[in-house]
């Protein structure tokens, strides 16, 4: 028990380390942009209104207390205020944060439901023509830029062939480009995954057991390459989930998706620096919190990891 | 991958034990297409290089007489617009071209960075070990536990665009690759007799590591380079198609790309024909360095 304690907490800490420097490196960044008090007022302010709203922002205390201040205000999700929404930063972002949620879980599960058979068929029929298309078709998309695959499928699949709609968030076919673009380089990442891991497991003798108990192939699959082909898809899959939240950024600005990748764009267009702090400060949240939950379900998918 | 690295000769050894060596006839394979690669890589440069002589027509004039025009052999101009004009009447496959001058830029760029920093800290980190190592590992998987684009948008959208702003955040976003690879190669050879030799007659740290273990490391350091120029390619597009990269009008695939968004409907040839070289130099270049890597370093593989 004391193992698992310790387990946890070694992973905790590295999971706060993370959270820690993204926070200072968004911070001095930010100090780096220089004075946004002139960004904050009009520009024939007077210099004692520009005193008075610096001090108001605490921006005339020594840079170590406004370093402590930034942190304990974060950690409470103050932000500080959107000039361009004119609302907390942090209720902007919560608002937008739906969206993303809704694409990227449809992208990810999208992802899984084709790469994982995709995966598996290629594995068993090895080096057959349908495994050679399969794995081509998954070299380019795993090498092909995010952004020009959305554009791609808006002139083919939207453009000239009408089934979809370009832009936008509404019923569920807003939804099929921006997923299949979102999730193409993780669907192509799976299926090469689940194809080496399953010929791992094929390799293996319970395997060569089952074969000579006269399975058929399928049922060797199925009942005892699966489980055991599980676990390295598991960890890579979670990994997948997280650079999904990376690749939200293009994906929202190409098919216009109101979520918090495009608000991040149009708030450095905006200079609206409050809500690019919160949205970087919140993603690195979410990507860690993620990555915690995956290492938990790894051990309790694998006996093997948990320390005794 | 530790105990793969054999005892005498380190930089030769571990091809001769690759599969794709023993396989004889896939070796060769491997070795041929891996120079294909290279001579594409090879090819790009010139071209970049020789924009100027191999460009039909200047990329940055404007004709809005022959705005969107399609790719045709004689425009209403009298000349030939191979892959068609933009929203501005300029040649899209002279501005392709010169794409290539940016592209292999910031790309080549962004290796230099990525990989003077991270082979040093990657080294630094094998060789002393300790503390030092710590930091480094610990810096290391909080920037791998983070979608960088994220943080390079941030960086980038406070500091505003520019060429050197673009090249360093490209190139610290990769330094994480060569110090994984260089670190646990290091610490092997740290352990090796040679180096108490070294050090028993007298030579420096930075002796051993300049003569002895940079040359041992030299295959996978180029590996690693290669991924990463594709890599690097790849995230100056988006960059730039997202408006953080380059500026218009210089030419870049990424700005191109973006530039031709708005005409989808009427003039698909802007977005598409750089669309496709950048896609296709990404996935040469990457499969290269997954060639190189079976042919130089199969150790490699789990990385």
């Amino acid at each position: 028990m004391r193992g698992v304690i310790g387990f946890l907490a070694a992973k905790l800490l590295r999971a706060l380390v993370a959270v820690w420097l993204v926070t200072t490196v968004v911070f001095v960044v930010m100090r780096l942009s220089g004075d946004p008090v002139p960004l904050l007022l009009p520009p024939d302010a007077p210099t004692s209104e520009m005193e008075r709203v610096r001090r108001e922002l605490g921006l005339d205390r020594p840079l170590p207390v406004q370093y402590l201040k930034f942190v304990g205000n974060a950690l409470r999700g103050d932000f500080g205020r959107s000039i361009h929404f004119r609302e907390p930063a942090w209720s902007v972002v919560m608002d937008r944060l739906p969206a993303t949620l809704e694409l990227g879980l449809t992208a990810f599960g999208l992802a899984l439901v084709v790469a994982v058979p995709i995966g598996m068929l290629s594995a068993i029929k090895r080096n057959s023509p349908v495994d050679q298309a399969a794995m081509g078709v998954a070299l380019i998309g795993q090498s092909a830029p995010t952004f020009f695959l959305g554009i791609l499928f808006i002139l083919t699949l939207s453009l000239w062939a009408g089934w979809f709609p370009t832009s936008g968030r509404g019923s569920w076919d807003h939804l099929v480009l921006p997923a299949l673009t979102l999730g193409a380089f993780s669907m192509a990442s799976i299926a090469r995954l689940t194809r080496s891991a399953v010929l791992d497991v094929l390799r293996q003798d319970f395997v060569r057991t089952a074969r000579a108990k006269g399975l058929p192939e399928v049922a060797v699959v199925m009942k005892h390459t699966l489980k055991n082909a599980a676990l390295p898809v598991v960890t890579i899959t979670g990994l997948q989930f997280g650079t999904l939240l990376g690749g939200a950024v293009v994906t929202e600005t190409i098919f216009a998706w109101p979520g918090i990748g495009r608000l991040a764009i149009q708030s450095i267009a905006n200079r609206d620096y409050a809500v690019v702090q919160c949205t970087v400060f919140l993603s690195a949240i979410l990507f860690i919190v993620l990555n915690f939950a995956i290492d938990l379900f790894y051990g309790v998918l694998d006996p093997r990891v948990r320390p005794r | 991958m530790a105990s793969s690295i054999p005892v005498s000769v380190p930089a030769e050894l571990p091809a001769a034990e690759s599969p794709a060596v023993r396989g004889g006839a896939g070796a060769r394979r491997t070795r041929r297409l891996v120079i294909a690669g290279g001579c594409f890589v090879v090819a790009l440069t010139l071209i970049a290089v020789a924009a100027p002589w191999l460009a039909p027509q200047d990329p940055l004039r404007q004709t809005l007489r022959g705005r969107l025009g399609k790719p045709t052999l004689a425009a209403a101009d009298g000349k030939a617009h191979l892959l068609g004009t933009d929203h501005l009447g300029r040649d899209v496959l002279s501005r392709v071209i010169f794409g290539t001058r940016v592209s292999l830029t910031v790309g080549f760029a962004a290796v230099l960075v990525g990989g003077i920093l991270g082979a040093s800290l990657g080294i630094l980190a094998g060789y002393r070990g300790g503390f030092a190592d710590s930091v480094v590992m610990t810096v290391a998987d909080a920037q791998l536990a983070f979608p960088f684009i994220l943080l390079a948008i941030g960086i980038i959208g406070v500091l505003g665009p520019s060429f050197p702003t673009l090249i360093v955040v490209i190139g610290l976003s990769g330094w994480v690759g060569y110090a994984r690879v260089l670190r646990s190669q290091v610490l092997v050879l740290r352990s090796r007799e040679f180096v108490d030799a070294i050090h028993a007659l007298g030579g420096s740290a930075g002796r051993v590591i300049l003569r002895h273990i940079l040359p041992n490391v030299l295959s996978s350091l180029v590996v690693v380079a290669t991924l990463e120029l594709a890599r690097a390619i790849v995230l100056e597009a988006t960059l730039s198609f997202l408006g953080l990269g380059i500026q218009p009008p210089t030419p870049s695939w990424g700005v191109m790309v973006q530039e031709g968004r708005e005409y989808l409907d009427s003039a698909w040839w802007i977005s598409t024909f750089p669309g496709v070289v950048l896609m296709l130099t990404s996935l040469v270049v990457s499969r290269t360095g997954d060639w190189l890597r079976d042919l130089l370093d199969p150790t490699l593989r789990g990385e």
